[in-house]
């Protein structure tokens, strides 16, 4: 075979005489290499001797007809990354969320009205865990939030929630990609700790939003305390949300116990919206109530971060002081409420 | 002295792999390579050794050749290529008499390498993103594949437990992909039309099959003891996947799954249970523990399929990649053994 021009480096002579021109071996790792010195390939005139120094994979890549693609450069440092589109590792897709944003801008302007007091509270940067109170059959204060704090702030926020949405057809997906996450300690912590992202979470869990229209802006249980953990291992402020209005969008007038069973859901309602809408648009559409949020100051903890283990009655004093400043705000805001439709 | 390697599933793909990678490394005296039936490719210098697949003369093997180091690479992830009892033969009983082998007074093993799957994590709604090797998966396992898996690394651990001298590492792997390597994943994605199930897009993760071999020569050259978990970056959605390949999907209905998948198996494309979980809540694995220990990936998840489609594409061209020499043990035994053989390390 001739060879084209004489490199310095005898593996390169090597690869190519052997044909694999294409594989030039440039930074080749030790265990493939036992070419030593450039005395065994040439003779005393410089004529290359074909078959001298060449390892073993040499000789039978000869006997392949197709020479496997060898892989980037490994000194690059970046890999390529093929992707076709935005979905991060949470599921989130920036191009779902403007989409998903620009559909919901004039129920949030128009029909909730939504008002903020004290958004300038919530961090531009760093991560940070959103509490708040949680209501309505189906919340309208997750959207709301989540919609508030990017179009205000142009930073994301990703959703902690029960992994039953993960397990519905279509809405699972869609809800992953406009931001929702199962509500999994791990993925908390790598999203507040590691990507210091805003990250929202009820507390109350299913509970906020099952209980009765009777029941209206009395805090459940905030679960046990878990997010108070998290923020503590992840080194996070706690920023406390009070909604207003949302209990009202969507009311709760009866709950049947037997039919959320057979279903496996958490609470099976029937909603105010429903007797005044139909039960079919009534499912999902809300009542215009007027919403307001108002951000409490950030709670800190003065515990180090990365513990194993974090103390169990720190953990549930800290949370119950954050249900008592919630449920404060609540009642102060509620007290400042003239009409439940005009705020 | 250098390394005396046992590779357990010589004639599969990764046995096969693995025993050329190690052929050229001058570290490695001895390479005995144990399977069923005889290996395809190309081998220099490694001793094929026909065993059943539950390896009763393994012991006498191990002792004989000295062996230091062992390479289970013969565990079987494809629970479409054979029946479940087969599976277990191989994965169970056969994981089982390895390391009684390895483990018998005055054993010279010290360096032990499996090869597992991230199957044993499962693959649940309730499941964080990100798995890492210190998890458990959130049901007991219930796919044959899972099953067996767990049974593994069972023993895995009561073999670590009981030979602390012995650096045992466990590895475990993503779905696969590359030019060469065949899986359900790789099969579903051959079709015309891409299997998916209807309402789910969950996020997969792969690692390229070079990837994999390179892994384990890592390991085997540093020492690693303790669980690694082997998977490129990134995940991706399996629409995605399927728009990579350049193929349209078809859906399949969210309920009664695998009785609708059933025409697949007629097809010879089978999609495994273990991988129905899989195309409605996905999963991901945490590779950074391995990439601390100084390992670096060639490709990413999305890199892995890249290189995939365009092998498929080559192929669908050119005809299959195979190459043109058989493999044929009377003429291994001459390269083997005989003295007109010019040999490097000689």
């Amino acid at each position: 075979m001739p060879i084209a021009h004489r490199s310095e480096r005898p593996g390169t002579i090597a690869a190519m005489a052997n044909g694999d021109a294409g594989d030039d071996r440039e930074n080749p790792e030790p265990a493939a290499t036992v070419v030593e010195s450039p005395e065994i390939l040439t003779t005393s005139d410089g004529d290359l001797i074909p078959d001298a120094g060449l390892t073993a994979d040499q000789r039978h890549t000869a006997l392949v007809p197709m020479p496997r693609q060898d892989a980037s450069d490994l000194d690059d440092g970046e890999l390529t990354d093929p992707r076709l589109s935005d979905v991060d590792e949470w599921g989130r897709s920036e191009r779902m969320r403007a989409i998903s944003r620009r559909v919901y801008e004039p129920l949030y302007k128009h029909w909730f009205r939504a008002e903020w007091e004290g958004l300038e509270k919530i961090p531009t940067e760093g991560g940070a865990l959103l509490v708040s109170n949680h209501a309505a059959a189906i919340p309208s204060d997750a959207p709301v939030i989540m919609h508030g704090i990017e179009t205000e702030l142009r930073r994301p926020v990703y959703g902690l929630a029960d992994h039953l949405f993960k397990s519905l057809p279509v809405v699972g997906v869609m809800w992953s990609r406009v931001g929702g996450v199962v509500a999994h300690p791990d993925n908390a912590y790598r999203l507040l700790r590691e990507q210091k992202q805003l990250v929202l979470v009820f507390p109350e869990g299913s509970k906020g939003p099952a209980k009765h229209y009777n029941q209206r802006y009395r805090l459940r249980r905030f679960g046990r305390g878990g997010f108070v953990e998290i923020a503590m291992r992840a080194g996070v402020p706690v920023i406390p949300i009070a909604v207003v209005g949302a209990e009202e969008s969507m009311p709760i007038v009866y709950k049947n116990n037997s039919i959320a069973k057979a279903l496996g859901i958490p609470y099976f309602p029937i909603t105010a919206n429903q007797l005044v809408f139909g039960p079919v648009l009534g499912a999902v559409a809300y009542f215009p109530a007027k919403i307001k949020l108002r951000v409490l100051d950030p709670i800190t903890f003065d515990v180090p971060p990365d513990q194993e283990r974090y103390s169990k009655s720190r953990i549930m004093d800290e949370s119950e002081r954050i249900r008592e400043k919630i449920q404060e705000a609540l009642y102060d805001m509620l007290r400042d409420r003239r009409s439940v439709w005009f705020g | 002295m250098g390394k005396r390697v046992l590779i357990t599933g010589l004639a599969t793909f990764w046995g096969g792999l693995l025993a050329q990678a190690l052929e050229k490394d001058p570290a490695v005296d001895v390479i005995v390579g144990l399977d069923t039936r005889e290996p395809d490719i190309a081998l220099e210098r490694t001793e094929y050794v026909r065993t059943d697949e539950n390896y009763s003369i393994l012991s006498r093997i191990v002792r004989a050749a000295r062996i230091d180091t062992i390479v289970h690479t013969f565990l079987v992830v494809d629970s479409t290529q054979m029946r479940p009892k087969t599976m277990h033969e191989i994965n169970v009983i056969g994981t089982m008499n390895l390391f009684a082998a390895a483990s018998t007074s005055g054993s010279t093993v010290r360096d032990v390498v499996v090869k597992s799957s991230s199957y044993v994590y499962g693959s649940a709604i309730e499941d964080p993103v990100w798995f890492s090797e210190d998890m458990s998966r959130n049901h007991p396992p219930r796919r044959g594949v899972e099953r067996s898996l767990d049974s593994v690394e069972g023993y895995v651990r009561d073999f670590a437990i009981d030979n602390p001298h012995v650096n045992v590492t466990l590895l475990r792997f993503s779905n696969v992909l590359g030019p060469d390597i065949v899986t359900p994943v790789s099969r579903a994605l051959e079709l015309p039309l891409v299997p998916k199930i209807l309402g789910y897009n969950p996020r997969f993760q792969f690692v390229h099959e070079d990837d994999v071999v390179r892994s384990i020569l890592f390991v085997l050259a540093n020492e690693l003891p303790g669980i690694y978990n082997v998977a490129g970056d990134g995940l991706l959605p399996w629409t995605e996947v399927a728009r990579l390949a350049g193929k349209r999907t078809i859906s399949l209905p969210p309920f009664g799954t695998s009785y609708a998948a059933q025409p697949l198996r007629m097809l010879g494309r089978e999609l495994p249970d273990e991988l129905l979980d899989l195309l409605r809540y996905g999963r991901g694995i945490d590779n950074r523990r391995l990439k601390n220990a100084g390992f670096r990936y060639r490709y990413t998840s999305a890199g892995a399929v890249k290189a995939f489609v365009e092998a498929l594409r080559l192929r669908s061209t050119v005809g299959s990649n195979e190459p043109t020499y058989r493999y044929a043990s009377d003429v291994e035994q001459f390269f083997r053994h005989s003295p007109s053989v010019v040999r490097d390390s000689e």
